[in-house]
């Protein structure tokens, strides 16, 4: 099972489930294998659904409507894009919560190609109210925002990756973690991409804000950290559709002249396989690409 | 059990409380086909009153358009006082022509988009089985199905998970009015019995035949009524 995270997803949610009477964790074949050993102590709360995504979202509303915790997990375009309705009337809609968990990201499987990639997963989600949107960049970071998620009532959405930082950021959960001060312009990266907006921006005199939480949008910590800037220029840096959090930036600066530039995955289809790193360097994501991207916006 | 009828609010007083609702409405016939199923449900079946414990039955209406005879049930059987009838559709009214169940007392799921309930039904006959209420003399989970809302792939999911899983708790009622439009060869029954559910035929419009239909035992797997009405007109 590639992917660290996954694999710190299925180890947590058994420990979880074994503790917590009233979580159920459900899939669509896909991880199902990995949860054999807890599915074997509690049949009822591990199930496995099989290739049935819209069953999968509104199982989970079913199951909150009668006082169980759901978690229900697959890869991202098969848990939100497919059964968008389903999480729209059956969870929204219902007035009732889930966990969804994901793998896969943007095009961590790049070699699968356009179906199992998912880079407006995010943005489709956003659309609707209510949800908190966590995009790990540790596994350690998942773990700690599964953990949280697993014992509230909310909608949470744990948008995990293969890929990760060298290191996590603790705190990181819940607001914007500052990781580096400047005066000549605010960098914001969500989840997976720090180290290669670290290494994008070193040497460069700008502040860079962490997030693995981006929705609710955390407006404080940008605003404050825009007040001290020489130059307003506010660069946000997505592992997913450009430009999914723009506006946030926008309504966050209400009233200060800024302006934004919208990094991440391109909205055009881009026809090719390979490798995870070569999509990087295609959508200008990789340290190089964004250096040239943020250098030359800060000089605008 | 529901509670007692009182001769105004039996049966024969649900037209003049339909009636109250004037507007909109554009699913009249939709409205009607569900009437003596919903009547029979609610007076005969459910375990359900405004006390609304923990432990009641749980009725799902999947058919959310047309819902002028499940709000005139739930009217007379105490759920909401009937002068919320006469405010059908407004803006400031609970009652929309698709039911919010955070708006309605009475309702257990917000509907109008077809294809929902059944899945929603198969997930909170789970959630029952989880906290240890799918025995004898738990809560069982109705779903109210129409023939054309078959055509939904989202019901085919649930149909076969759910007769896997054997959830002897669930039923549904399929009102048919024959409106599918490529119709269902064989006979509805046919796409329930061959996951393993439990199949029964009646005349929908039959107050006795619905009721024997409604309350045969079937503790293993879930069972199927379809409850066969007059052919509808078009509404759309």
């Amino acid at each position: 099972m590639p992917g660290l995270m996954r694999k710190r997803f299925v180890d947590v949610t058994a420990e979880l489930i074994d503790a917590h009477p009233r979580l159920a964790v459900l899939t669509a074949d896909l991880t199902a294998k990995a949860f054999d050993g807890v599915r074997a102590r509690h049949p009822d709360r591990v199930v496995n659904v099989g290739i049935r995504e819209q069953l999968l979202i509104s199982m989970a509303g079913g199951l909150a409507l009668a006082g169980v915790r759901p978690i229900a997990h697959s890869f991202a375009p098969f848990l939100v894009e497919r059964p968008f309705e389903q999480i729209k009337l059956d969870l929204n809609h219902q007035g009732v919560g889930a966990v969804l968990v994901s793998a896969g990201g943007s095009y961590d499987i790049a070699n699968s190609g356009r179906s199992h990639q998912s880079p407006g997963d995010v943005a489709l989600l956003a659309t609707l109210p209510d949800w908190t949107i966590q995009v790990p960049g540790h596994t350690d970071e998942a773990e700690a925002q599964l953990r949280a998620a697993a014992v509230t009532d909310d909608l949470v959405y744990l948008r995990l990756s293969n890929r990760s930082n060298t290191r996590a950021y603790v705190g990181a959960e819940e607001g914007f973690t500052t990781l580096r001060t400047g005066k000549r312009g605010v960098v914001l990266v969500v989840g997976p991409l720090a180290d290669n907006v670290l290494a994008a921006t070193d040497g460069l005199d700008v502040t860079v804000l962490y997030a693995t939480r981006i929705r609710p949008f955390d407006n404080r910590t940008l605003r404050a950290a825009a007040s001290g800037q020489d130059d307003l220029a506010i660069v946000l840096v997505e592992p997913y559709l450009a430009g999914t959090s723009v506006a946030e930036v926008t309504t966050a600066l209400r009233g200060l002249r800024h302006r934004v530039l919208g990094l991440g995955v391109g909205r055009e289809e881009l026809r090719h396989y390979g490798s995870t790193r070569q999509h990087d360097i295609a959508h200008g994501l990789d340290a190089a690409g964004l250096r040239r991207s943020i250098a030359n916006f800060l000089e605008e | 059990m529901t509670t007692a009828t009182d001769p105004a609010t039996g049966f024969p007083a649900l037209k003049a409380l339909m009636a109250r609702m004037i507007g909109d409405e554009k699913h009249t016939g939709a409205a009607t086909s569900t009437l003596e199923t919903l009547w029979v449900l609610y007076e005969k079946v459910l375990r359900v009153d405004p006390s609304w414990v923990e432990e009641r039955d749980r009725f799902f209406l999947s058919k959310g358009h047309g819902p002028m005879a499940y709000y005139a049930v739930l009217a007379a059987k105490g759920f909401f006082p009937a002068d919320e009838l006469d405010r059908f559709g407004r803006f400031r009214s609970p009652l929309g022509l698709h039911p919010d169940r955070l708006l309605v007392p009475g309702v257990e799921i917000s509907s109008g988009s077809l294809g929902h309930g059944l899945p929603l039904a198969v997930g909170t006959a789970l959630g029952l089985r989880i906290r240890g209420l799918s025995g004898p003399g738990d809560p069982s989970v109705w779903v109210l199905l129409g023939d054309a809302e078959l055509d939904e792939g989202s019901n085919h999911e649930a149909i076969a998970f759910a007769g896997r899983a054997g959830f002897g708790q669930l039923n549904v009622v399929v009102i048919d009015n024959a409106s599918a439009s490529h119709g269902w060869p064989g006979g509805i029954e046919k796409r329930f019995a061959v996951e393993g559910w439990a199949t029964a035929r009646a005349d929908g419009r039959d107050l006795a035949a619905l009721g024997a239909a409604f309350t045969e035992d079937h503790p293993d797997r879930p069972r199927v009524v379809v409850a066969e009405v007059e052919q509808q007109l078009p509404t759309h």
